[in-house]
């Protein structure tokens, strides 16, 4: 039993650790702002779910656990309305030059 | 096990570091927000990845906090971009 708890934990935490990656990769290559915006919200939530997720088995206590969860949802949060904001204001202050859409 | 879990945190931050070159040449301001918004991020994972590698229940509490100043700090970009400062890029 335990050792199938580390190689979940193992699994998932790697999960997370190629989502981060994703992102960064993301937010390098992407050619323009709001592209990068959500190559960045998505994989970095997920990256973080899922290292949340592999991280629970180890928890001592339900508290804990349930500690670690409300991390995921506040960052989760955090990172939706965010997101919307920059977008907003990438989108405001590209919007007065010619040429339309954020290139 | 711990070894993993301090592995893993260390190949989030490189990541999350490469990530920081979007500051230096990001056209635009939400760009370079962006990467400060990943470094937030990341830095909850490693916090927490270091909490159980260690056994520091404590670094739980600072990813929280971390968490939250990350959302702070995009607010903060955020209103000091709309004309107004009230924080309503369309306002």
């Amino acid at each position: 039993m335990r050792l199938a708890l580390d190689l979940f934990t193992i699994l998932c935490v790697s999960a997370g650790g190629v989502f981060f990656l994703a992102a960064t990769i993301g937010m390098l290559r992407f050619p323009d702002t709001l592209t990068r915006l959500h190559a960045l919200t998505k994989a970095d939530n997920l990256g973080l779910g899922l290292v949340v997720l592999g991280l629970l088995p180890r928890m001592e206590g339900v508290a804990e656990a349930l500690k670690l969860v409300g991390i995921w949802l506040l960052a989760l949060l955090a990172a939706a309305t965010v997101a919307q904001l920059v977008a907003r204001a990438a989108l405001r202050e590209t919007a007065g030059q010619p040429g339309g859409p954020p290139r | 096990m711990a070894e993993f879990l301090v592995v893993a945190a260390a190949f989030v931050l490189l990541t999350v570091g490469a990530g920081l070159v979007r500051i230096l040449h990001g056209p635009a301001e939400a760009d370079r927000m962006m990467a400060a918004q990943l470094l937030g991020s990341g830095g909850i994972a490693v916090l927490l990845l270091l909490a159980v590698a260690m056994e520091r229940p404590a670094a739980v509490d600072v990813a929280l906090v971390l968490a939250l100043l990350a959302a702070f700090a995009a607010v903060a970009f955020v209103k000091g971009r709309s004309p107004s400062g009230a924080g309503d890029p369309e306002a």
